[in-house]
């Protein structure tokens, strides 16, 4: 076992940081401990920075390379910032054989951001998903966290359209 | 806790339920909350209030199977379902109670789609609330597993399991009593036992089902596995893109430990079982055993060689037994019920029940879960009600990316796991995707090798490299651009990826590849450059 | 306790803790390696070790395989002969390898390889993904070009100087040899600047600045004091 508390600093004094730690505590501070800790990073932040690694590594005791490398192996986990909005196509084979690809290519044309990027503007991250879970009801898309069913290629525009641009965010 | 008390809070259940005149039922899986089920309940529950305290129960319940038509609601006594349910019908629905079914909602319970389905795995689904404990306990929940604990001892549970005929619901088919059977052989004081909730597979969503629907009839059946292994502590991998599952299995482990149903000393006697969810970051490859369990100990996802197998070096070296969600969903029921009734569904090599996820082209989108050996005719035309908008069957996609495409001519194909390897497929997960005739092979073979491609975990050279090659070669195809060379670089590159690689992914990615080229090499041949067909 | 076997219709024994590629170099069987180096632990990765295994269709990787009593094992058929070339030629289209320009050339297992395994030519189309070179270490540069991604650097960091500089990021095409968070080599604080990870590639991926091309020989003669050691889990 590991010591009870960590032994550096977190990065700032950001409260975030407490329910970070709460997790490592959790896990006595054990190496094993990396994913789940980069989870509630990515969760409590929404993306793990370069200080985030540095202060993860050092407080579980895991090499820099050896954080770098499973952070950019799980999909789940971002090393920048996304948009204000996020627009996550379902490429799942159940939507795809509905066409969502076509729909993230004119999700593509029309905003001019690739995806899995952000608009240059930072107010869009055009995501895409391996299935959802909402088969049934494809091609199925996310937009803030909200899934919308039965999608089509205008539908799509207008309702990522109205998204971006309300003024919060 | 015994079986006295667990029968019980049973009684007390029944009769808090038995109470209320009519009792409605909301879906609140993932499928009917993305099109408001969440709202329908609420309203539901607004206009049930003012009828009086026992007049109406509205209750949140998992999935009741035909994802495609949510919200969903169903009713009790009157054995009446309704589909697509606004906030707006809410009213409709409460008054009709004890009269008249709101026709225009109403969905045919006597339709094929209900009828020729077999519930083992989802014989809660849609019916228990998955938050409550006492729900699950109600409708037999636990007592297997007191069953176990307290009248067999651990071989005699490996027994039964063995002569169930119960075989692995995550892709391979592995007997799991030989499974149990080595890790309990295998001597060392600590054992694990693992949940594998990956499912990668996209398209596919019947253990997102399990989890969300019932997940202490998942968490009941590793406790009896442990059990008959001779582990005390568990794992749940799920994968973080299933919130509202990993809540509801986090929640249903605080339950049950607090009944002390998990925890030490189960039932009084020297059995401990503690449970811990892990969490799935994104990477398809983590559902092979080997990834899975590096995941766990906090590392890159990658495969390692075996042997050694789980079952003799597992989660840091000790033994670990690891089991599909589906397949531990199956085992409390055959602890109750018995091995024999269990063989007697099935056919041959397959017993009991597969949960299939239906969609696609097709009309009835959803979950079923039929008894194996029935015929994919049956599933697609029967249960599944046919193509839509009159357009012609042409293949139906099974195992997600590691299986095949089977075409029309082989659709009196018994669902078994030997007959659809024989067809160049896999049972897989239970991933089942209808395709009609303005669906291209090629794009199809195309799409399952972008997804290998992208989820190749890069460890060895013939996965990593092999199936950005293939993906380039059929990218040629879907181009017209392709040459006689190309097909033979093709075929050339499956046999190889497929015998050298390292682990499932690899050895599995050219399978869609190689049943298109099986079944419709038609498609492949008018889509490359004319001179060269007439040479070739 | 021994156990006794065939190897290309030779009888063979093995001990319990010999793999199969154990047993054939003891015996004088050439059976081709990359990704193996002894000393350092086994990962199966590059698969060119391939052998066959009577009854089993799917031939194993003998640097990761113990033997069974009476296995019938053979190394050289022209099924694995054929693999092992794809296997080449996979990583010759894969990365960028100008020989005539890389410091190791005639000294690279690579080359060597492609040599001994008779392969002439590629069949398969090349990837053309340009990718960096660092040379901000002051002796040492990296040119992941070249690299095959064996992980040898990542395993004798690790294991043998204890530093753990190096390990992997990404995955699949994407996947790229690292040191600490994917920055300059130069900046590392914590590399030891021992040189181990340069001796044990296999290629001209890693390698020191000041030799000129075809100059550079690799010496791995520390790993003979090494290897016993196995690295643990964590
Ligand atoms: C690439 C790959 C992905 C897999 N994904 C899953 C998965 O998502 N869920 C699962 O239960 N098994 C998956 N498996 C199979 C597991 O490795 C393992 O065989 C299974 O969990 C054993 O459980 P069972 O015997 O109950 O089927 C996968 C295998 C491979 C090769
Ligand atoms: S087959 Fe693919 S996923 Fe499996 S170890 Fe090799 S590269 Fe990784
Ligand atoms: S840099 Fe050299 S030793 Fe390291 S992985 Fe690449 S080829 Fe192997
Ligand atoms: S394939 Fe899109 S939700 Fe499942
Ligand atoms: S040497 Fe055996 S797999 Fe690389």
């Amino acid at each position: 076992m590991r010591t009870q508390s960590p032994p550096i600093d977190p990065p700032s004094d950001d409260k975030r940081w407490r329910i970070v730690n709460a997790t490592m505590r959790r896990h006595g501070y054990m190496p094993r401990a990396l994913i789940e800790t980069l989870n509630s990073v990515q969760q409590a932040f929404g993306y793990l920075d370069e200080d985030a690694l540095r202060y993860v590594s050092a407080a579980l005791h895991v090499p820099l390379s050896k954080t770098y490398g499973v952070a950019t192996f799980y999909h789940f986990f971002t090393l920048k910032p996304g948009g204000a909005h996020t627009c996550v196509i379902c490429l799942g084979t159940a939507c795809y054989i509905k066409g969502s690809a076509d729909i993230l290519q004119a999700l593509s044309d029309h905003f001019d951001v690739k995806p899995g990027q952000t608009t240059a503007d930072k107010r869009l991250s055009l995501m895409t998903a391996r299935c959802i879970g909402s088969c049934g009801l494809a091609p199925a898309g996310v937009m803030d966290s909200v899934v919308i069913p039965r999608l089509t290629a205008a539908e799509a525009i207008a309702k990522v359209e109205e998204l971006v641009k309300d003024g919060h965010g | 806790m015994d079986m006295d008390e667990l029968e019980n809070i049973a009684a007390h259940e029944q009769a808090r339920e038995a109470q209320y005149a009519h009792r409605v039922r909301v879906c609140v899986a993932t499928g009917c909350l993305s099109v408001g089920a969440e709202a329908v309940q609420e309203a539901l529950e607004h206009h049930a209030t003012p009828k009086g305290k026992h007049h109406c129960l509205v209750m949140g319940v998992g999935c009741m199977g035909l994802c495609g038509n949510g919200p969903l609601v169903s009713v009790d006594p009157a054995g009446v379902m309704y589909e697509k349910v606004t906030p707006d019908d809410a009213p409709d629905i409460i008054d009709s109670l004890g009269a008249k079914p709101v026709a225009r909602l109403q969905c045919d319970t006597n339709a094929p789609f209900f009828t020729r389905q077999v519930k083992i795995v989802n014989e809660n689904s849609g019916i228990i609330d998955p938050e409550h404990i006492e729900s699950y306990i109600a409708h037999g929940g636990y007592s297997a597993l007191v069953k176990a604990l307290t009248e067999m001892p651990p071989h005699d549970v490996i027994t039964q399991v063995m002569d169930s005929g119960l075989r692995g619901r995550g892709g391979a088919g592995y007997p799991t009593g030989l499974k149990w059977s080595t890790v309990a052989k295998t001597p060392n004081t600590i054992k694990y036992v693992v949940c594998n909730g990956d499912e990668g597979d996209p398209g596919a969503f019947m253990d997102r089902n399990v989890m969300e629907s019932d997940p202490h009839r998942v968490l009941e059946g590793m406790a009896i596995a442990a059990y008959a292994v001779g582990a005390s502590y568990g794992y749940v991998y799920v994968r973080a893109e299933y919130p509202l599952a990993v809540a509801r299995i986090n929640k249903a482990i605080r339950q049950a430990e607090k009944m002390g149903l998990l925890g030490n000393n189960i039932f009084g006697t020297s059995f401990n079982f503690n449970v811990e969810v892990r969490l799935g970051a994104g990477a398809f490859v983590c559902g092979e055993e080997t990834a899975l369990m590096a995941s766990i100990e906090g590392k890159r996802g990658t495969p390692r060689p075996r042997p050694p197998y789980p079952a003799e070096s597992g989660l840091w070296g000790y033994p670990t037994l690891i089991n599909n969600v589906e397949t531990f969903a199956n085992i409390p029921p055959i602890i109750r019920n018995g091995a024999t009734w269990f063989a007697s569904i099935g056919v041959g090599r397959s017993k009991g029940t597969k949960v299939f996820a239906l969609s696609g082209k097709i009309n009835n989108i959803g979950l079923i879960e039929v008894p194996m050996g029935i015929s994919l005719r049956d599933i697609i035309y029967d249960i599944g009600g046919g193509i839509p908008d009159g357009r012609a069957f042409k293949a139906v996609q099974t195992g997600g990316p590691s299986g095949g495409c089977i075409p029309a001519e082989h659709l009196d194909v018994p669902v078994d796991y030997e007959s659809l390897k024989a067809l160049s497929s896999v049972m897989g997960s239970g991933g089942m995707i209808v395709m009609d005739d303005t669906s291209s092979m090629v794009d199809v073979a195309r799409f399952f090798m972008e997804f290998c491609m992208s989820e190749s975990c890069g460890k060895c050279i013939p996965c990593r490299v092999g199936t950005v090659q293939m993906y380039h070669l059929l990218s040629k195809f879907s181009n017209h651009q392709a040459t006689q060379r190309d097909l033979d670089t093709l075929e050339r590159l499956c046999d190889m990826v497929k015998y050298t690689s390292l682990c499932g992914l690899g050895q599995s990615a050219p399978n869609a590849v190689v049943s298109t080229l099986r079944f419709f090499r038609e498609e492949y041949q008018e889509r490359m450059i004319e001179s060269e067909v007439a040479h070739g | 306790m021994a156990k006794t076997f065939k190897i290309d219709g030779m009888d063979v024994s093995a001990a319990d803790d010999q793999t199969i590629l154990q047993v054939a170099r003891e015996r004088g069987i050439f059976i081709p390696t990359l990704c193996f180096l002894e000393g350092l632990s086994f990962v199966g990765a590059c698969r060119l070790c391939i052998v066959e295994i009577e009854g089993n269709p799917t031939p194993v990787a003998a640097c990761a395989t113990y033997p069974q009593e009476g296995m019938e094992v053979y190394t050289n058929t022209e099924r694995l002969q054929g693999y092992r070339r794809l296997i080449l030629e996979m990583l010759f289209a894969e990365g960028n390898h100008v020989c005539a320009v890389c410091v190791v050339n005639g000294h690279c297992e690579l080359q060597w390889l492609a040599e001994k395994l008779g392969m002439t030519y590629n069949t398969l189309d090349y990837l053309n993904r340009p990718k960096q070179v660092d040379a901000s270490h002051y002796r040492f540069a990296v040119d992941h070009n070249r690299c095959v991604l064996c992980t040898r650097c990542v395993r004798v960091c690790d294991e043998i100087e204890g530093a753990h500089i190096w390990d992997v990021m990404g995955r699949g095409i994407d996947c790229k040899v690292i040191t600490e968070l994917n920055q300059p080599w130069g900046e590392s604080v914590n590399c030891t600047s021992c040189g181990k990870c340069i001796n044990v590639c296999p290629t001209g991926a890693l390698f020191k600045k000041s030799k000129a091309v075809a100059e550079m020989e690799k010496d791995t003669h520390f790993l003979r004091y090494f290897s016993t050691i196995r690295a643990g889990g964590d």
